[in-house]
């Protein structure tokens, strides 16, 4: 079997309307690591703008006909990338290392996950990257407020890019800041301007993640960042100000988990509520495992877990932040306790959170 | 490809420690698939307990999940368990639920 770590990644840049997603993503093109990428665009009210911005990478580019990419048409996706794959098969377009998609501003970016990680044959070729979503400071928190669409791109991000921050108040730029750490507590925030734009990372954005070597690391202290301490500082305190019902939290377990209750659990959770736990990514310690192992899941989609080469430190306990709409850190934290205990009776029902 | 219906099959599920080998490689010494199935079907059994139903390995690829009145599904993998656990409940397994996770607490 093909290892997910050497399939050809899938990066999606998405962002509400008229948030700079265009303008960030050909920046990030111009770097040089980035010579080798395809770009699928979805056009959505941005005719022709989009496409001339991009168009040194015409070579590869393929425009996505319909509107949203959203699950009704996600056969155009498929279609999409299975034909990309087999006229570089066939030497009709150069080899690609990397495909980057750009969504529209009102498409839910899950879809374009699930059809990456669930189509028969794109699963053999392909595998999610890093979800970048670009948030516009100056319009930013309205979108965030009024709009489901525009709370859902910021809350599944792997990585957030400001825009547009010389044109706002500082007073609102540290509000957003405040409302997309409560939204999304394991996402780095970047700010586009004051790099400059040509100074984004492309590697830091795009390229690393957790199943590059380069990028384990990085991931595990950009999801745990603060928290490393065995406090939920940051986490406890945006969820106490969160006016929204989305919220991040991190739980820490200092007994080993057994990977199969754990499986049976997060299964019936995503089963039951994949509509509310936005994204799941935590670095466990499992019984009888003894490099950590890395879990990631966006709603229903669920990659494969990895691993680290050794532990980062000493801490030696279990972290998973979670992301959910609605749903309490303490139910989450009883329900896996409780299924955690099956598996281990001579723990008590508590695995034990280090933050209480 | 499955033998059996010739459906395409996708990568095995993710909850499987097999079909990631690099992942689970120092646990993998000390189990094998056929094991990790066993300890599964015993755990989700615990839990499907609450909704009157029962869960077995069939022939180590496929699960049959079966009500107390004989009705019974095939399933592949944990994640069809629990739809399939629903439809034939026709309710919602929920591991929020307070009931079962006090279930799950006295051992009933």
């Amino acid at each position: 079997m093909t290892q997910y770590e050497t399939l050809i990644p899938i990066n999606v840049i998405t962002g509400f309307l008229g948030s700079g997603k265009t303008t960030v993503l050909s920046k990030l093109l111009r770097a040089p690591d980035m010579g080798e990428t395809a770009v699928l665009i979805n056009e959505f009210g941005e005719v022709g703008l989009d496409h001339q911005l991009i168009e040194h990478a015409e070579e590869s580019t393929l425009l996505l006909e319909n509107g949203c990419l959203c699950c009704a048409i996600r056969d155009d996706l498929k279609t999409s990338l299975r034909n990309l794959f087999s006229r570089c098969a066939r030497g009709e377009i150069p080899q690609f290392r990397r495909v980057v998609i750009e969504t529209s501003g009102l498409a839910d970016p899950v879809p374009i996950a699930y059809t990456i990680m669930a189509e028969p044959v794109l699963q053999y070729h392909f595998r999610l990257g890093n979800i970048v979503t670009v948030v516009d400071a100056v319009n930013g928190m309205e979108s965030l407020a009024r709009y489901p669409e525009s709370e859902k791109q910021a809350a599944i991000a792997d990585r957030i890019v400001l825009s547009k921050t010389d044109l706002c108040e500082p007073g609102d730029e540290a509000a957003l800041r405040a409302k997309l750490a409560e939204i999304n507590g394991a996402a780095p925030i970047i700010d586009a301007v004051r790099t400059g734009l040509s100074g984004l990372d492309a590697d830091t954005l795009l390229a690393h993640d957790i199943y590059t070597p380069e990028g384990k690391r990085a991931a595990i202290d950009a999801w745990l960042g603060e928290h490393d301490g065995g406090h939920d500082g940051g986490y406890e305190d945006a969820h106490a100000a969160h006016t929204s019902d989305v919220s991040s939290f991190c739980l820490w377990f200092d007994d080993a988990l057994d990977w199969t209750a754990f499986g049976i659990w997060m299964t019936m959770l995503l089963n039951r509520h994949g509509d509310r736990v936005l994204r799941i990514k935590g670095m466990l310690n499992v019984e009888g495992v003894a490099d950590p192992v890395l879990i990631n899941g966006v709603q229903h989609v669920v990659h494969p877990p990895t691993h680290m080469t050794g532990w980062p430190d000493a801490d030696r306990r279990s972290r998973i932040v979670f992301i959910t709409r609605g749903i309490s850190r303490e139910r989450i934290e009883a329900s896996l306790a409780a299924f955690n205990a099956l598996a281990n009776p001579a723990q008590s029902g508590r695995a034990g959170v280090a933050a209480e | 490809m499955c033998s059996l219906c010739g459906v395409l099959g996708g990568r095995g599920h993710w909850t499987e420690s097999t079909s990631t080998p690099e992942a689970f490689a120092s646990r993998l010494d000390a189990t094998n698939r056929r094991r990790e199935r066993q300890t599964r079907t015993a755990i989700a059994n615990r839990i499907l307990k609450h909704y009157g139903l029962t869960l077995k390995d069939w022939g180590g690829s496929s699960y049959i999940l079966s009500t107390k009145t004989g009705r019974t599904v095939i399933v592949d993998n944990l994640s069809e368990i629990w739809i399939a656990a629903e439809a034939l409940t026709q309710g919602e397994c929920d591991p929020l639920d307070e009931g079962l996770l006090a279930d799950l607490g006295t051992g009933r």
